[in-house]
């Protein structure tokens, strides 16, 4: 099996190029279900097991084949199964379901119409898919990704092979460059630059890393497509360790994340048992290996100087740059460290006349798509992939189908901890690095989180903060104390014990902790503060001045409240009151919460079936 | 005391990692995942193994949030604290755990029975919120559902007990 040369490659590409039809061949049937992370918790591996029965019973095998695939993308509908060659996708499946399906459709090709999404049988056409394009998520959602054959049918492997028969380093990094692919980890920087750096470097080892940290919480991007289609990563880190001149790649992925871990496993040996790592690739001087390495739940690790801390076995605090990794990196030697979507854009940029077909699609600065974690408050929660340039309008309502619940759109956030906060005026803003910066706020890594009425904007500064503070490796002062100064004061406001001064105060710190920090978690951790002070100044005002919440949430500054009228005198409150904070007689008199014992867990309200209970803040209804 | 087999596991785990270049983090992954928690004794022997002062691999085992230095609950539950799950109400979720495990994240009940911990998104965002236990996702969690929950493995244990 293994590739000794070029022909043999090109072999194995052919062999395999007509493999989904052959699947299908005489009436024969696939059934593919997503088995990305997402799903499985939502029980998607059992559908299998379900649909393996049924046909083991009726000895079915060689007509139908049930196999496991990476995420769809519209992950809210799932699980996903998918019926082919009838492109017939069933959405938000579950073990009852298996049965019909298989008897309907699979036995008398009967469609099952109460389980297609908005009644259309092949899913593609739906608005959410409409206006993305696939070139990091190419193979999710299609392939086996346990199987490298179905990646060559998809034509994986040959930009590698491409690069290695008739491109010289040089002439790689220059196509990179030359494409204008840009850092998908968050910071944007050329990809084609970072290489070259290293590629001028003297020295006989140089080392390929691939960040698969993934810190944003609320980010699913990296852990998909290594669950889709590892071996788009793979091949593009091996192209990276031609180009630089590196013999030795390492994944530095979260523990986190097993099953991507898995998947990558597999893949990885896959591709060695076919001679696409290790010694002399496709029979050419060139070797490359690639090693696993495990992160250990440190958001500071997806900097890369503290990356590379973690991976030489120490604690993972960053260090200062310069020198950048790419002149002095893991163990002192050149390394180049890039994103997992950006590995995965490789393999399209250097198919022959990729590089065109990239540049077509994105604005002038920002070339390409950038894959978003969709989520929050919208109905379409996913994986999206959609040009550059796109705008967020696009993004919430025709692909996120707008608001959940039909509630008022307030924020969407990017960038996660490092990031910021647009609202409802910067919703024509088109998705690129440049215009997300200029609006106060950044692309990040791809973590985008919508919010509604219901989210207090001061609380969700106060999350990002928190998160900073237990997450800062405490190595630099403004960063590990000027944080916690924050977040006091966020407190103080959130607590109603606010004064306006507080506000100048935020900004002071802000702007000391940015300018301050040794690296870019400290540097960029004020911007949540920043953005929401500059965007939603009112709401903090209303907790100092008015103690008033609007959204609700902040704990101090609530009361529950039951109206008399309503109350149907039941009692389930007072039983659910873990504090026995409310007092009444069942059938006679309506209950009441007596405020000084509530501790505002708002049991009561949630299974108060008459909807009798309210909460106010501020001036309302306090008495 | 650990025992002279688990010494023996350690000891294996060491030898098969000991041939990478700093194979430090992934030693202690690979404890982690089989003991679920890495103590002082142990960082003992992975320090004479490896040649390394025990400080250090203490300065390193504290760093991650991901190693522990005490045994956990027989069941870790584990919320999701990343962003999609707190603006659908984490908070209110681990409260509620909280207050009726009456621990506080990070701890174990004095039986040994229930540990709660904070995770950073397990990315399933779409099943915002998510809570874990022992690996076993339960999707949309409500706060009416986490004296279900408990339920679930205090009735187990119960069912165990009778068992043996
Ligand atoms: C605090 C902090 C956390 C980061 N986390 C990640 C991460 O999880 N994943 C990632 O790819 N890059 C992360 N980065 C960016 C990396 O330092 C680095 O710039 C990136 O991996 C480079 O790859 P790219 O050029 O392909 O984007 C982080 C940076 C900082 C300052
Ligand atoms: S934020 Fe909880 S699963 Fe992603």
């Amino acid at each position: 099996m293994k590739i000794h040369n070029f022909e043999q490659f090109e072999e194995q590409i052919t062999k395999n190029q007509d493999i989904f039809k052959e699947e299908v061949k005489d009436n024969k049937k696939v059934i593919l279900i997503c088995g990305d992370s997402g799903c499985v918790a939502n029980n998607s591996l059992k559908l299998k097991e379900k649909f393996d029965l049924l046909i083991n019973q009726k000895n079915l095998q060689d007509r139908f084949l049930v196999k496991l695939t990476g995420c769809f993308g519209f992950c809210s509908k799932g699980p996903f199964v998918k019926i082919m060659p009838d492109n017939v996708t069933y959405h938000k499946v579950k073990e009852q379901d298996i049965f019909e399906i298989f008897e309907s459709h699979l036995l008398n090709n009967v469609i099952v119409e109460r389980l297609l999404y908005n009644k259309t049988k092949d899913i593609s056409l739906i608005d959410f898919y409409n206006k993305q394009k696939k070139i990091a998520l190419d193979g999710c959602g299609v392939i086996d990704p346990h199987k490298i054959e179905e990646c060559f049918a998809i034509k994986g492997y040959t930009a590698l092979k491409r690069c290695l028969s008739s491109l010289t380093s040089l002439q790689v990094i220059e196509e990179v460059s030359e494409s204008g692919l840009r850092g998908r980890g968050g910071g944007g920087f050329p990809t084609g630059k970072k290489w070259l750096t290293a590629y001028n470097q003297q020295n006989e080892k140089k080392y390929v890393i691939c960040n698969a940290d993934e810190g944003d919480p609320g980010a699913f991007m990296d852990r998909a497509i290594l669950e889709g289609n590892p071996h788009s990563v793979i091949e593009g880190m091996i192209i990276a360790g031609y180009a630089i001149g590196a013999s030795k790649g390492y994944v530095y992925i979260r523990a986190e994340y097993p099953s991507a871990v898995k998947k990558l496993e597999k893949a990885l040996e896959d591709a060695y048992e076919y001679g696409l790592l290790g010694q002399n690739i496709m029979g050419t001087n060139f070797s490359f290996d690639i090693e696993i390495r495990l992160g250990a739940g440190a958001f500071v690790c997806g900097e890369e100087t503290a990356l590379i801390a973690s991976i030489e076995g120490k604690r993972g605090m960053p260090n200062a740059k310069p020198p950048y990794p790419a002149i002095k990196g893991l163990w002192g030697k050149p390394t180049i460290i890039n994103n997992v979507e950006t590995f995965a854009n490789l393999p399209f940029i250097l198919k022959e006349g990729g590089v065109e077909r990239f540049k077509s699609v994105g604005t002038e600065k920002s070339k390409g798509t950038k894959v978003f974690a969709l989520a929050g408050k919208v109905n379409n929660i996913g994986l999206v992939e959609v040009p550059m340039g796109t705008t967020l309008r696009e993004l919430i309502y025709d692909i996120g189908g707008g608001i959940a619940n039909d509630k008022e759109f307030k924020a969407i956030q990017t960038g996660g901890p490092s990031g910021g906060c647009l609202t409802k005026e910067d919703l024509d803003t088109p998705i690129d690095f440049d215009s997300l910066l200029a609006k106060g706020s950044m692309m990040g890594s791809g973590g985008i989180i919508v919010m509604d009425e219901d989210n207090c904007m001061i609380d969700v500064a106060k999350f990002y903060l928190k998160f900073i503070c237990e997450e800062s490796c405490g190595k630099c002062t403004p960063c590990r104390i000027g944080t916690t100064r924050m977040l006091e004061l966020l407190e103080k406001i959130s607590d109603g014990k606010g004064e306006e001064s507080d506000l100048e105060e935020l900004d002071k710190l802000a702007h000391y902790i940015k300018k301050a920090s040794l690296c870019g978690l400290g540097q960029s951790a004020p911007n949540p503060v920043l953005s929401t002070l500059d965007k939603f100044k009112e709401e903090y005002l209303e907790h100092i001045k008015e103690h008033k919440c609007r959204a609700k949430v902040c704990k101090s500054l609530i009361k529950y409240h039951i109206i008399p009228e309503k109350c149907h005198k039941c009692g389930v409150c007072a039983r659910f009151c873990p504090v026995y904070a409310i007092s009444g007689t069942v059938g006679k008199e309506p209950f009441e919460i007596d405020p000084e014992k509530c501790i505002k867990c708002g049991l009561c309200m949630s299974n108060c079936a008459f909807k009798s209970i309210e909460k106010t803040t501020g001036g309302e209804n306090n008495d | 005391m650990i025992s002279s087999k688990s010494k023996e596991e350690i000891y294996n785990i060491i030898e098969k990692r000991k041939n990478m270049e700093t194979p430090l983090m992934m030693i202690l992954s690979d404890i982690q995942n089989k003991f679920g928690y890495i103590d002082l004794e142990v960082q003992q022997i992975v320090a004479e193994a490896l040649n390394i002062p025990v400080s250090e691999i203490y300065g390193v085992v504290t760093f991650y949030s991901y190693f522990s230095l005490k045994p956990k609950g027989k069941y870790v539950i584990s919320t999701c604290f990343g962003t999609a799950c707190y603006v659908k109400g984490t908070q209110g979720i681990i409260d509620e755990f909280c207050n009726k495990l009456k621990i506080k994240p990070g701890e174990t009940t004095e039986d040994g029975l229930f540990s709660i911990d904070i995770l950073r998104c397990v990315g399933a965002c779409s099943l915002a919120p998510v809570v874990t236990v022992n690996g076993k996702i339960y999707p949309h969690v409500k706060i009416a559902d986490v004296d279900k929950i408990i339920k679930e493995y205090k009735d187990k244990e119960v069912l165990m007990n009778e068992n043996s």
